[in-house]
């Protein structure tokens, strides 16, 4: 992520960076002010990176492909394409079905679906390939919708088109929503892979990791988080052990999870407070905060980082891997390895990406050094950039994708967009923010974001109390007025326990990635 | 890139070309004093502490502005410079409260430490000093301009840095002062509540307000003050007194981005938090969450002790009974509807150790790959 | 202007600068209209900018057929009627205002123009400035068409550079060579600025040619604009001068609608045009960083040097910054020859240079004179020598950041290197004259206080530096300092010297250390006395009347704030010394000069 500020022109597209990863987005800002970086930002409402943006592309919610096709249709059209990067790095067939797919999204038609000025997608196309190293940044405005894997594979589609892979100041760049996202995919916590990212199907890996382990391992994949909540509410699952998480703030359309959870024979939640999750526990666990505890945090940069114990967990409070191991041993099975150190080094003996990884190698690092997976061994320096010289499969491959509309269009009865997000002063389900005095001064409730003209339309009022309602169900939020959400569009932040927005979001998911739309969910809203 | 040779004090060093004096004379462990200097920012030549005297040039010039060319002949110490520092250093004590005992800032402040090193307890240049208002009114960044020493870091962090630009300097000649737009509340200008300036401020001009209000903090001061006193790091002063390191360094809980944090702790209490200078994805800053959420950890509902619901309430219970009673439930279900009836969500939250362990947890133990955390969420 | 144009019988201007306005213009021009109107007279009536006869304001020319004129000062409303009837009616001189006639340039204060050479200033006061036809009459906009259509960007460096002019902002580097510099420096975006942000106290010639001659500034732009290729061009004014602002938004218009200014100029390839960017009147915006800061819209505070403006100025790219003197003496050097100018003035100080006299010389007002002169020839045969018959004391160059020279330098002449030496500066060219009742540590300690006030505040020893000096020169003036304070001054206006960030404050102690070094028995005579010998430090002097030389006016009386002073009409009046607070208003207002401070 330093590299950033080396770019020249940066899309960020579905992420509030200076908001939600404000020191992220410090490094788009210094490469705006100080190193004279093209700003593009596409984002339906106006976010803080617009007063820095050469060019805000206001898009209808949704409409993230077919913005991007529009972009990629103007290089083509326009020459401006990065062919020798193409040539030599990318299958060269795939290539044309994209060209041939592109065609129809002349920057008119683009226009019409996202409400963006056909010179507008034009000058952004050509503002993006000129510049000498570009930068794509995307967070969860990409990824939660129906169409999150097409969001994710037209922007690699740019990227790759305009040659801007593997070097400092380009790349495709999520932004992790919370800390150890990152982490918590490495080294296993998906149902689908083992640590490193190998597949549970994959025999070899088995063998490998129920050799460590000592037990034979399942075979099939099993069920994503949103997937268990469904298989919970039919009675498919019959309990469950959540770490951590708060589900009955965090899903998508809160009234399920919650029919999910009551439905369990038996919840056990781990955390470090009554959340509303662990409200409808059968036994909470008291667990140590990251303050009280060592380890390490992934960050979204694949920058592997030290969490050290700073005081004392509270009361009779533990930490997760003290808890995890007594409970494996009261079932009959004793871990090898608990203590963090030697659990690092665990993970690193089955896990070529962190081979090199260890606490006593992260402690040693001078001040300002870092270290990046994958590191394989403990002489290699780790790896900053990735696909600098060929791409994990090969040859880059050019996914086209055309655009679907959201699962869920505005009508007659409910005429506006919902779409959900963070602000600055909280974070997520507001578990660890709500508790701070101060932050709670500064911001202590939510708002639903609507524009004068809707307002006036619906008769809500500036800083009044107004009803939300969708398919999934209603909240009470004080509105304000605000002309940085277009007309047709709400925002509401959904950390707020009281008034939660999650009750309105829709869980339908994308069909791969299983992520629910969070961001576009018809609504309808009044005063109260 | 092109390399340049410079001397500095008869020591030859060599740089890349376009390094200034001040990078030069630091990356050959050469101390050049600075009060407006800060890394993060560019380079501003006000505080006037770092003249050197190069040969052949007409004028002092400041290191932390003047780029050294190859072959420069640098002096950055010898009696005319330092006669000139120990004036400055007495200018700006003169319109100081030197009241360090009383400063939460003492010990790490920037000015308390060349008043040390030019033994100047008083100055001999009395005259006018600043009695201004203390702002104390939003609950993170208070600000006390009568310890202000003009550098212009908290007005370009803000700018250059945080790209905000909430404050600049008001009023001229001995009056200029740092100030929000008409001395509005912080709170009523476009402040983020990063707490940059705070992080950048030399003196004890603007402070983190949770961390002044804190009571305890009297005695994390008095130790400040002792190290200050004794002119002995925080380390040795805590080596000396039988006492752990009071600050730990880690990595801040919220978002991804990964910034270093180092908690100042005492009495089992988070007392502050700052971020390493030039260290970690942040290069010591921080946003409001990272650097004033830390409430959480000492609140008042944490969990303490393990909970069983019985008839719809929880109680308190022991660990032992807690954990027996997870593990028949688990080990029951298990064996009752087999090991994907069950379904184990860990964290993004918690450590790559933490997460380790609960999938081998689910896959070893229970023997289930119904392992997920909300990384979609 | 030769003639009087137009085929009028008579010609009248009325000087209309801020001077003349100051001192009654308006109501001069309108009797002036109202009177030619309802008499019927045969004149073309016009105004024009200063002539830089600031002590006879408002001053009216009249000229007649054959281009020969007579000055007349002091003209009040009351007094046009008479002007007009007497000389326009029946062509006779009324010989007691007359200032000069142009065919008896000595008559009465008329030597104050006579023993000028006026470059800069050479149609001050002779064109209406708010007339680009009046400036082309006279040749204006010539020596651009010339350099534009017939000479290459070097060519006018090498011309400038001929003429040896130095710049008349204050630093006096050499002008072709900074051009050349900017010229030189990589990049295809430049720009010029003019420094039109005079701040000295008591210098006011900028803002005189600015208002009378604003076409030869502009013209001047267009040259250097021409000669380091920048294409767009700044004039950095005060808002203070909103005459000076008029004249010019004015001028830029007319050269528009001339195509001097903009696309294609003369019909060359070059195209340049000119913003007006006003200043709020902060010293400090004079500083060429801090006025590139302003301009940029920050708060204007210098920058370090290194980068200098030539490689790195305004926005970042290559900027070229001269002072309003300066570009008014290009156009003449163009048309005349950079060898014309260098034949006046000494060896390494050519041309002329304006100066404005004030304080206690007789005849106030600008004077242009060339390099060489001694400072005697200025303030005795240009200024008419002190008012009121007193000794001179010194004359304060430079303003605040120059010197003072004592009656022993008087015959050093005016050039950049000798007034240098002698420990002041020619600066933008402030002559601040005093006299035998001038306090020196007094004026000292005006001078700190007003670059206290105006210090940015940015770097330490010219913030908190100046303001200990401040207070150590105040304490000398009540009385209150110690001997130790002369020290103290020293080791500080030293070090301020040395480390300040820009050349306002590193110069700021030079008032303070020019007159510690002629006149510091004045500084003991405070310390170790408590006297002030020239009667001016209202803590160490007592007010007395003369009761042999007073007349019993009682013009005391009526402007005395606290009723001390006391007395039969007619008869010697007495102060009570109690009650007396030293403010000297009754010593400006006595006519027998009776009152004696000690």
């Amino acid at each position: 992520m330093d590299d950033i500020e080396t770019a020249k022109a940066i899309l960020v597209i579905g992420s509030n960076t200076t908001e939600c990863h404000p020191i992220i987005g410090l490094r788009i800002k210094k490469a705006v002010m100080q190193n004279d970086c093209k700003l593009i930002v596409a984002e339906p409402k106006h976010i803080r990176l617009c007063y820095y943006a050469d060019k805000w592309l206001q898009l209808k919610p949704g409409t993230d492909v077919a913005l991007i096709n529009g972009m990629m249709n103007v290089m083509v059209e326009e020459g401006l394409a990065d062919d020798p990067f193409i040539n030599d790095r990318c299958e060269c067939d795939r290539y044309d079905e994209l060209k041939a797919m592109l065609k129809d999204y002349t920057p008119e038609k683009v226009s019409e679906i996202t409400g963006v000025p056909a010179d507008d997608i034009r000058e952004a196309a050509r503002t993006f390939a000129n510049a000498d190293n570009a930068a794509i940044i995307y967070a969860m405005g990409i990824t939660q919708h129906t169409t999150g894997t097409d969001n994710v594979m037209t922007l690699a589609n740019l990227a790759m088109m305009t040659g801007n892979i593997g070097k400092p100041g380009t790349g495709v760049n999520p932004l992790r929503g919370q800390n150890n996202v990152q982490g918590a995919c490495d080294v296993g916590a998906l149902p689908n892979v083992l640590t490193g990212y190998k597949p549970v199907t994959d025999p070899e890996t088995r063998e490998k990791f129920e050799k460590a382990w000592g037990v034979k391992l399942p075979e099939e994949p099993g069920l994503t988080a949103t997937e268990m909540m469904s298989a919970a509410a039919e009675g498919k699952i019959k309990a469950m052990y959540i770490v951590g998480e708060n589900p009955m703030l965090s899903d998508a359309n809160l009234h399920h999870a919650e029919k999910a959870l009551k439905n369990l024979d038996f919840l056990v939640v781990e955390d470090i407070f009554l959340t509303e999750t662990a409200q409808l526990a059968d036994v909470v666990l008291p667990a140590a905060s990251f303050a009280e505890k060592e380890g390490t945090f992934s960050a979204t940069d694949r920058r592997v980082q030290r969490v050290r114990k700073a005081l004392d967990a509270p009361g009779e409070a533990r930490p997760d891997n003290e808890i995890v191991a007594d409970l494996a041993k009261r079932m009959g099975y004793e871990m090898a390895n608990v203590e963090p150190a030697a659990v690092m080094d665990e993970i690193a003996s089955l896990t070529p990406q962190y081979g090199g990884i260890s606490h006593a190698r992260l402690d040693a690092l001078p001040d300002g050094e870092r270290l990046h997976w994958p590191c394989p061994d403990a002489d290699h320096p780790g790896t900053p950039i990735l696909h600098t010289e060929v791409f994990t499969r090969g040859k880059g491959w050019f996914a086209p994708a055309e655009w679907q509309a959201p699962a869920e269009q505005p009508d007659k009865e409910y005429p506006l967009t919902l779409t959900t997000g963070r602000v600055l002063w909280q974070y997520h389900t507001g578990t660890m923010t709500r508790k701070s005095d101060g932050i709670n001064e500064i911001d202590p409730h939510g708002h639903v974001w609507i524009s004068p003209d809707d307002a006036e339309k619906y008769g809500v009022e500036n800083g009044k109390k107004a009803v939300v309602t969708t398919r999934r169900g209603d909240i009470d939020i004080e509105a304000m007025v605000t002309e940085r959400v277009p007309n047709g569009v709400i925002f509401i932040p959904f950390h707020y326990v009281e008034s939660a927005a999650n009750i309105l979001t829709n869980d339908v998911v994308d069909p791969v990635s299983k992520v629910p739309e969070f961001k576009v969910s018809a609504a309808k809203v009044k005063a109260k | 890139m092109e390399q340049i040779k410079v001397e500095i004090d008869g020591l030859a060093c060599e740089a890349p070309k376009g390094s200034t004096i001040l990078d030069i004379a630091r990356a050959n462990g050469i101390d050049i004093p600075t009060l407006c200097y800060d890394p993060r920012l560019s380079p501003y030549g006000a505080c006037r502490l770092c003249l050197v005297e190069v040969e052949g040039a007409r004028a002092l010039l400041p290191a932390c502005c003047a780029k050294a060319d190859d072959g420069m002949v640098i002096q950055t110490t010898n009696e005319k410079l330092e006669r000139i520092r120990k004036t400055l250093v007495e200018l700006l004590v003169s319109d100081h409260p030197m009241e360090c005992q009383g400063c939460s800032k003492s010990g790490r402040c920037e000015l308390q430490r060349l008043a040390d090193k030019y033994g100047i307890t008083e100055s001999s240049f009395t005259g006018e000093v600043h009695e201004y208002d203390l702002h104390r009114e939003n609950p993170f960044v208070m600000r006390d301009y009568n310890k202000c020493i003009m550098c212009g870091r908290c007005i370009r962090i803000c700018r250059e840095v945080q790209g905000v630009g909430v404050y600049d300097f008001v009023n001229r000649g001995f009056k200029a002062v740092p100030g929000t737009p008409y001395d509005r509340p912080m709170q009523e200008t476009p402040c983020e509540f990063c707490g940059q300036c705070i992080s950048t401020c030399p003196t004890g001009a603007i402070k983190a307000r949770p961390y002044e209000d804190f009571g305890r903090v009297a005695a994390l001061d008095m130790l400040r003050n002792a190290c200050a006193y004794f002119k002995m790091p925080e380390e040795d002063m805590m080596k000396a007194l039988g006492l752990e390191s009071w600050v730990t360094r880690t990595t801040c809980a919220y978002c991804g981005c990964g910034c270093q944090l180092d908690i100042h702790v005492i009495d089992n209490k988070i007392v502050e938090i700052t971020s390493p200078v030039m260290v970690g994805s942040g290069q010591g800053n921080l946003c409001v969450k990272g650097r004033f959420g830390y409430d959480f950890v000492s609140s008042s509902e944490r969990l303490t002790r393990p909970l069983i619901k019985k008839k719809g309430k929880f109680e308190e219970a022991e660990w032992d009974e807690a954990l027996s009673l997870v593990a028949k439930k688990l080990g029951d279900t298990k064996k009752k509807s087999g090991p994907d009836s069950i379904g184990v969500l860990s964290s993004a939250r918690a450590t790559n150790e933490d997460n380790y362990l609960i999938q081998k947890f689910a896959r070893a133990v229970i023997g289930t790959n119904n392992v997920d955390h909300c990384a979609r969420l | 202007m030769s003639g009087n144009g137009n085929g009028h019988a008579y010609k009248v201007v009325l000087g209309y600068g801020t001077c003349g306005i100051a001192a009654g213009a308006t109501a001069v021009k309108e009797a002036l209209e109202q009177e030619v109107e309802s008499g019927g007279y045969d004149v073309d009536l016009d105004i024009a900018g200063c002539m830089g006869l600031c002590f006879k304001e408002p001053v009216v020319e009249i000229f007649d057929r054959d281009g020969c004129s007579v000055v007349y000062g002091d003209i009040t409303a009351k007094k046009v009627p008479q002007l007009l009837e007497e000389h326009v009616g029946k062509g006779q001189v009324i010989e007691d205002w007359v200032v000069k006639k142009s065919e008896d340039p000595n008559a009465c204060d008329g030597d104050f123009l006579a023993n000028q050479l006026r470059v800069v200033l050479r149609n001050c006061g002779k064109i209406n400035p708010e007339s680009i036809e009046e400036y082309i009459e006279i040749g204006g906009y010539e020596a651009a068409r010339k350099a534009l259509t017939s000479m290459t960007p070097e060519e006018v460096i090498d011309e400038v550079s001929t003429s040896g002019i130095r710049g008349r902002g204050g630093a006096g580097f050499p002008t072709g060579t900074k051009w050349g510099f900017a010229r030189k420096s990589p990049g295809d975006e430049k720009y010029l600025i003019c420094n039109a942000d005079e701040g000295d106290p008591g210098a006011f010639m900028d803002r005189s040619v600015l208002e009378g001659d604003p076409h030869t500034v502009l013209e001047g732009m267009i040259l250097a604009g021409f000669a380091i290729g920048a294409r767009q061009g700044y004039i950095y004014c005060r808002a203070e001068y909103p005459l000076a602002l008029k004249r010019l938004d004015i001028a830029i218009e007319e050269c528009h609608q001339k195509g001097f200014l903009g696309e294609n100029i003369f019909g060359s390839d070059w195209s340049f045009d000119v913003k007006v960017k006003k200043g709020a009147g902060a010293f400090v915006c004079g500083e060429e960083t801090a006025m590139m800061a302003s301009i940029e819209g920050q708060r204007g505070m210098p920058k370090p040097r290194p980068p200098f403006p030539a490689n790195s100025g305004l926005w970042g790219k290559p900027t070229n910054i001269n002072n309003v003197e300066t570009f008014a003496a290009i156009p003449w050097i163009i048309a005349e020859g950079g060898e014309k100018y260098a034949d006046i003035g000494t060896e390494k100080s050519k041309g002329t240079k304006v100066f404005c006299l004030a304080g206690k010389v007789r005849r106030t007002g600008l004077a242009e004179v060339p390099m060489g002169y001694t400072l005697r020839q200025v303030i005795f045969d240009v200024g008419g020598g002190i008012a009121g018959g007193r000794e001179f004391k010194a004359v304060q160059m430079g303003g605040p950041s120059g010197g003072c020279l004592p009656a022993e330098k008087l015959d050093t002449q005016v050039d950049y290197d000798q007034i240098t030496a002698a420990g002041a500066i020619i600066g933008s060219g402030g002559m601040i004259v005093a006299d035998n009742r001038t306090c020196m540590v007094d004026l000292a300690r005006y001078f700190l206080s007003f670059t206290q006030d105006e210090s940015c505040g940015k770097c330490t020893p010219c913030r908190i530096g100046t303001k200990r000096m401040l207070e150590i020169l105040e304490r000398i003036c009540e009385g209150k300092g110690e001997p130790e304070d002369i020290e103290k001054l020293q080791i500080l206006a030293g070090d301020i010297k040395d480390a300040s960030l820009c050349a306002l404050g590193g110069t700021a102690p030079n008032p303070v250390l020019t007159t510690l070094r002629y006149f510091k028995d004045e500084y003991e005579d405070h310390i170790l006395n408590h006297k002030c010998a020239a009667g001016s430090c209202p803590a160490l002097i007592t007010l007395y009347i003369d009761a042999e030389t007073c007349t019993g006016c009682a013009a005391c009386v009526k402007v005395c704030p606290t009723d001390a002073i006391t007395g039969e009409k007619k008869e010697p009046h007495v102060i009570d010394a109690e009650a007396c607070i030293r403010c000297k208003m009754c010593l400006s207002r006595c006519p027998s000069e009776s009152i004696i401070a000690e």
